[in-house]
């Protein structure tokens, strides 16, 4: 593979727009299969999950999960799509051996729901209409496994073993239209995109989105055409994009390869690519086949799907408060800016911090911890926030700890770090690290009578009326204390000793 | 309607993982063109008014619950396979893949 050079991604973007297209994948949380009555437990052990229809064995005869198309309808109506009055499954044909079958059962001509859209917000707080081709059903495929070879990877290996066990879990294919007029935004909006639906598909509990257990993937089509021509060029298609990151990062990566390409003459090669998440490179997969080469045709083992109108309106009734005006009335709420919720958002803060509040904390503290220490350690750990082992009901009581006066600050954050560290719960790492603030009266008492004989003339200021001169005695109180007192009382008490009545 | 050619016969031998012989191409292209050819008659009786149908039944919506049945025992998944290693299916090298 030759080596090219990049162009920069502002002088791309001077000389070329972006057309995207987005394809998402997403795995439902149904307790079966889409087509048979198999678990989708994860972590099975291999071929434990799998039955005649879903190994394709000879008659052997699919029949729909409900809640597989149920759920298809629910996302199609919350993503704005019209919903099939009639539509049909297909057989994809190919001939690969994560298939048992040779086809994926899916639908071509006739998905259940197409025409919609969905907005998404920028962190500036700029609105983008992504427009949706249409969301169908269609089925996943087994995990190979290749043996040999250098790396584990297709390339060089002797052979492969395949687990059937994923084959057949229901996924939700949603395809949107061209995204044009993003401009140097593209890539900003593909994650936006992507951020926005796996909010959808939480808020409906369709499924859990995790981007990082391959529940929800990306594959990036991306395609460059000069300033001001209408005629797309010719696209690639970087596969399976697994978190919200990469899916920006390739974005822009194929920009600027694209660029790069298109700038010294060349064409770009229709194909998939493979992106790399150590480096943000993608590279060269297959050339991709023609749609005419799967020979879709209807499939003969499914009848139609054909939703009653009363159904599809009952659906529509149902469906959650839309994650997007969730924000916005939580945000108004909350009394926090645009840009303040997106970094909530853009955490996976957003119900962590409602839940704290549920458990009593006032909104500003939850918001607080979750977005600050918390966010920090989550940070650096490279998990994500709702994986940290804190509960909200235990961020709720450090919170209400330090309401109480038993906490400072400073102490909250050590018995938060005694929690991740698995110490207990809050109350169990304040007594074992003895965190609790020192207000009790007689035992800073010393502390207090210390500090004065040691700076009489900070005594002095102060009773000649320079209040802020307390500073320096309660900071000594603190040193003394080692943090723990509780210093609004610390001040009371010297004020107290020294007879005066600050204003 | 044209006939199917050699070369698409090779085509879909290539998409399908299928080796096949010079004298196979053209055998098999003659036995394609006459299955073509057969089911074309029923467009010759089937008018407008008759729509393309993909079930000969008149069924929509045959749904099943979202319940879990059981699944086969490994040892039975896998009685069939003409390998298997850490009990999954061992296949062969995948080719033309990178």
């Amino acid at each position: 593979m030759s080596v090219i050079d990049l162009v920069p991604y502002e002088e791309a973007l001077a000389s070329y727009d972006p057309v995207m297209g987005l394809e998402v994948h997403v795995e439902l949380g149904t307790k079966t299969k889409m087509f048979c009555g198999c678990a989708t437990v994860p972590g099975a052990e291999p071929n434990t999950q799998v039955c005649p229809t879903c190994l394709g064995l000879p008659g052997s005869l699919p029949v729909v999960n409900a809640i597989g198309v149920e759920s298809a309808i629910r996302i199609g109506l919350a993503l704005n799509c019209d919903i099939a009055e009639w539509c049909r499954f297909a057989r994809k044909n190919y001939f690969y051996p994560d298939m048992p079958k040779n086809f994926q059962t899916s639908q071509y001509d006739e998905p259940i729901a197409f025409n919609g859209y969905l907005d998404v917000e920028l962190e500036d707080g700029e609105v983008f209409r992504v427009e949706i081709e249409r969301a169908h059903m269609e089925e996943d495929t087994g995990k190979s496994t290749h043996v040999g070879g250098a790396t584990g990877r297709i390339h060089g290996a002797e052979y492969s073993l395949l687990d059937y066990n994923r084959a057949g879990i229901p996924l939700i294919e949603i395809v949107t239209k061209p995204i044009v007029g993003a401009g140097d935004r593209a890539p900003e909006v593909a994650r936006a995109y992507v951020a926005e639906l796996r909010e959808l598909i939480r808020a409906l509990g369709v499924s859990e989105a995790r981007m990082d257990m391959g529940q929800m993937r990306c594959d990036v089509n991306l395609s460059l055409m000069p300033k001001g021509a209408d005629k797309f060029g010719t696209r690639s298609e970087t596969k399976n994009v697994n978190s919200l990151r990469s899916v920006e990062r390739a974005a822009r990566f194929e920009i600027q390869r694209h660029a790069a390409v298109l700038n010294e003459g060349g064409t770009i090669v229709q194909e998939t690519r493979h992106f790399h998440e150590d480096n943000g490179t993608t590279t060269s997969g297959r050339i991709k086949e023609e749609a005419e080469d799967y020979r879709y045709f209807p499939e003969p083992d499914l009848v139609p799907v054909a939703p009653a109108r009363e159904w599809v309106e009952q659906l529509r009734g149902e469906l959650p408060e839309l994650p997007r005006l969730r924000r916005q009335r939580l945000q108004s709420e909350w009394g926090i800016s645009a840009v303040e919720m997106q970094s909530a958002l853009n955490a996976g803060a957003i119900d962590l911090i409602l839940a704290t509040i549920d458990a009593g904390a006032p909104a500003d503290q939850a918001r607080k911890w979750w977005l600050g220490e918390l966010a920090r350690r989550a940070n650096e750990d490279g998990v994500e926030l709702a994986e940290l082992p804190i509960t909200p009901a235990q961020v709720a009581r450090v919170s209400a700890l330090v309401a109480e006066g038993k906490l400072t600050d400073k102490l909250a954050r050590q018995v938060i770090e005694g929690v991740l560290a698995g110490e207990g719960g809050p109350d169990e790492v304040v007594a074992k690290r003895g965190l609790a603030v020192v207000s009790d009266d007689s035992a800073l008492g010393d502390a207090i009578d210390a500090a004065l004989a040691a700076q009489p003339d900070v005594a002095d200021k102060i009773r000649s009326g320079k209040f802020a001169a307390a500073g320096a005695l309660v900071g000594a109180v603190m040193k003394a204390t080692r943090g723990q007192a509780d210093a609004a009382r610390v001040k009371e008490l010297i004020f107290e000793k020294l007879g005066v009545t600050p204003e | 309607m044209p006939g199917i050619t050699r070369e698409e016969v090779a085509h879909l031998a290539r998409l399908s993982r299928l080796e096949l012989k010079s004298e196979e191409l053209d055998h098999f292209a003659e036995q394609l063109n006459d299955i073509v050819d057969a089911v074309a008659r029923v467009s010759e009786i089937a008018a407008e008014d008759v729509p393309p149908t993909s079930h000969p039944l008149p069924l929509t919506n045959v749904m099943r619950a979202d319940e879990v049945r059981p699944s086969l025992r490994p040892d039975e998944v896998l009685a069939a396979a003409p390998a298997a290693e850490e009990q999954r299916f061992r296949v062969p090298q995948i080719l033309g893949e990178d």
